[in-house]
């Protein structure tokens, strides 16, 4: 990355296309060291998210981070994101610590996120036009990213007139459509119901195929992450910090339905839940301690 | 023919004409409904107006304090069609409306544009948010004599008292807007690339209209009360002028008079913003049960 890191997240943003070619590669896509953040609460304490953070992506490579409910995933986006910096630790990307927001990165949010009062073809040239691609182009590129995720004749329309899982193509395509290096998805689509959530979870895999990006996705669903990744990391109870990683064989490409029915996933879903559950255990007891 | 096998497609006749009997029941008593509701509402017109009336020419009220309807009534005639003491009656309407839509916007423009500056500017909010809290605390009514020392008899005070009163709510309302913003919205535009300027006008400002647009309701009938109360207190022109004189020379009817007068501005004043409200929000789902 050529873009000096020290101006602010907007002033980052022109330099994106030229620092493309000039990539070194021989750096791992994300790398965390020892990252640890911590917030203030209203009422004045320090609230530790994620502490003691060491984990690396590879390029290219497709990661899932999954953890207890609460446990401080996202707050790990995040600082890779660069929406916020860690208190401790460093985390760098593409071998460059993080300062402001990093224009190769996208990020999918667990909520919608998508501009309401913002057509389909809008929201999904926003990105574009923030960067300062003149409009007919953002507009090609846009429409061309529709077609991709299937939504070209909904161009016109606007969100609230969409079924959820359609707002989150909206989402996909408006993140893809700025073609991140990285990306970051939180829990995308823990809001779709079982069945538009494995229909996604293909799209994702497609759409990802072709782009070589590399991935970091939370969730707290243990299929899902061991259909769609890599690499499985396990987070501890909050504060979180990783606690196991495990590598996924399984072949590609995949079809999310039919991966599940094979007996090597059934031996690594019950590897991985060996070492899940217990964090999961001590989540859900704190909660009953709160709760009494 | 079998009974057995003309049954079936009997009874799907008999259920589909049974269908279309209950729906055009169901529209017979939408109509019937809607028609009671108009009925009613000047039934209950009628009533008090007749009772007013019934009261004043019997005695039971005093008709020389309260009027009647039909003085009223006589009143408005007169005024429309040989003007008022003051002059024609279009030009005392036009004056009001004049001060009163002047200082409306000057205290929008300045509400919005603030309230936007200090809810997205922690610093400004904080220098400046006591003085507001403390301006606000005033009963702003009572500058209207002292803009009519500074500004004279003209309109220029009735626009001044107007923007006072205008000023406050749509500023509040901004400022909270701007303040309330989805941070998921303003994250995912940061992360597509947008400059905090880009963030303010594409994402802050659009996702406070709704909220600016409750106070534009509002606000102009705070415009219509500076613009009248200012007149009220001083004036050459205007219905606040008709209301003082009315008063002068005792005429009830004429006090009421000039009130209807300002209630039918008002009202269509209210129909011109909601129609415009409307045009604006297209991107905002309908929302069931309101024909707004």
């Amino acid at each position: 990355m050529s873009s000096d890191p020290s101006s602010d997240p907007s002033g980052a943003r022109q330099s994106a296309p030229q620092s493309a070619p000039s990539r070194d590669t021989s750096s791992p896509a994300i790398e965390l060291r020892g990252a640890g953040k911590a917030f203030r609460t209203p009422s004045g304490a320090l609230h530790t998210a994620v502490r003691d953070l060491d984990l690396t992506v590879g390029r290219g490579e497709f990661v899932a981070v999954v953890g207890p409910t609460g446990c401080g995933k996202s707050t790990t986006l995040t600082l890779v994101s660069g929406l916020e910096e860690p208190t401790e630790g460093e985390v760098l990307v593409a071998g460059e610590a993080v300062r402001g927001i990093n224009p190769d990165v996208g990020f999918v949010f667990q909520q919608d996120a998508v501009f309401p009062w913002r057509t389909v073809l809008s929201n999904v040239m926003a990105g574009p036009r923030f960067r300062g691609v003149a409009r007919a182009e953002a507009r090609e590129r846009a429409r061309d990213w529709l077609a991709r995720v299937g939504l070209t004749a909904f161009a016109d329309r606007y969100p609230h007139q969409l079924s959820g899982g359609q707002r989150k193509r909206v989402a996909l395509a408006a993140t893809f459509v700025n073609d991140p290096d990285i990306l970051l998805m939180d829990e995308p689509f823990s809001a779709l119901d079982v069945q538009t959530r494995a229909l996604m979870s293909d799209e994702l895999l497609d759409l990802w195929a072709g782009t070589g990006s590399s991935v970091v996705f939370v969730t707290h669903d243990l299929e899902e992450s061991i259909a769609l990744a890599d690499k499985v990391v396990v987070m501890t109870a909050g504060p979180a910090t990783v606690k196991e990683v495990f590598t996924i064989d399984l072949p590609r490409p995949r079809k999310v339905e039919e991966v599940r029915l094979q007996p090597r996933f059934v031996e690594i879903y019950r590897e991985i839940w060996s070492s899940l559950g217990e964090e999961v255990r001590i989540t859900r007891e704190r909660g009953a301690g709160h709760a009494a | 023919m079998p009974p057995e096998l003309v049954s079936p497609a009997v009874r799907t006749r008999a259920a589909k004409t049974g269908a279309a009997d209950r729906t055009k029941a169901r529209a017979r008593a939408v109509r019937h409904r809607t028609l009671l509701v108009y009925g009613s509402r000047l039934a209950v017109l009628a009533l008090v107006l007749g009772l007013w009336e019934w009261f004043a020419r019997t005695g039971v009220i005093d008709p020389f304090n309260f009027s009647m309807p039909s003085k009223i009534w006589d009143q408005i005639k007169q005024w429309t069609l040989h003007g008022t003491a003051q002059g024609p009656l279009g030009e005392q309407i036009w004056y009001t409306l004049y001060e009163a839509l002047f200082g409306w916007i000057i205290g929008v423009v300045a509400g919005v544009v603030l309230g936007i500056a200090l809810g997205r500017v922690r610093f400004l909010a904080d220098v400046f948010g006591p003085y507001v809290k403390v301006l606000n605390a005033l009963p702003r009514i009572v500058l209207a004599p002292i803009f009519l020392i500074w500004f004279g008899l003209g309109p220029a005070s009735k626009v001044a008292s107007a923007v006072v009163l205008v000023f406050f709510p749509v500023f509040f309302n901004a400022f909270q807007g701007a303040r309330e913003v989805d941070r998921n919205l303003v994250a995912n535009a940061r992360i597509l690339g947008a400059s905090n300027r880009r963030v303010t006008f594409q994402v802050v400002i659009p996702a406070a209209t709704s909220w600016i647009f409750t106070s534009l309701h509002v606000s102009f009938g705070f415009a219509l009360i500076g613009a009248i109360v200012g007149e009220y207190i001083g004036a050459t022109k205007g219905i606040g002028l008709l209301v003082s004189a009315s008063q002068g020379t005792f005429n009830a009817a004429g006090v009421y008079a000039a009130m209807v007068i300002l209630a039918v501005v008002a009202l269509v004043a209210e129909g011109l913003l909601t129609f415009l409200e409307k045009r604006l929000f297209r991107w905002k789902p309908a929302q069931p049960g309101t024909n707004r």
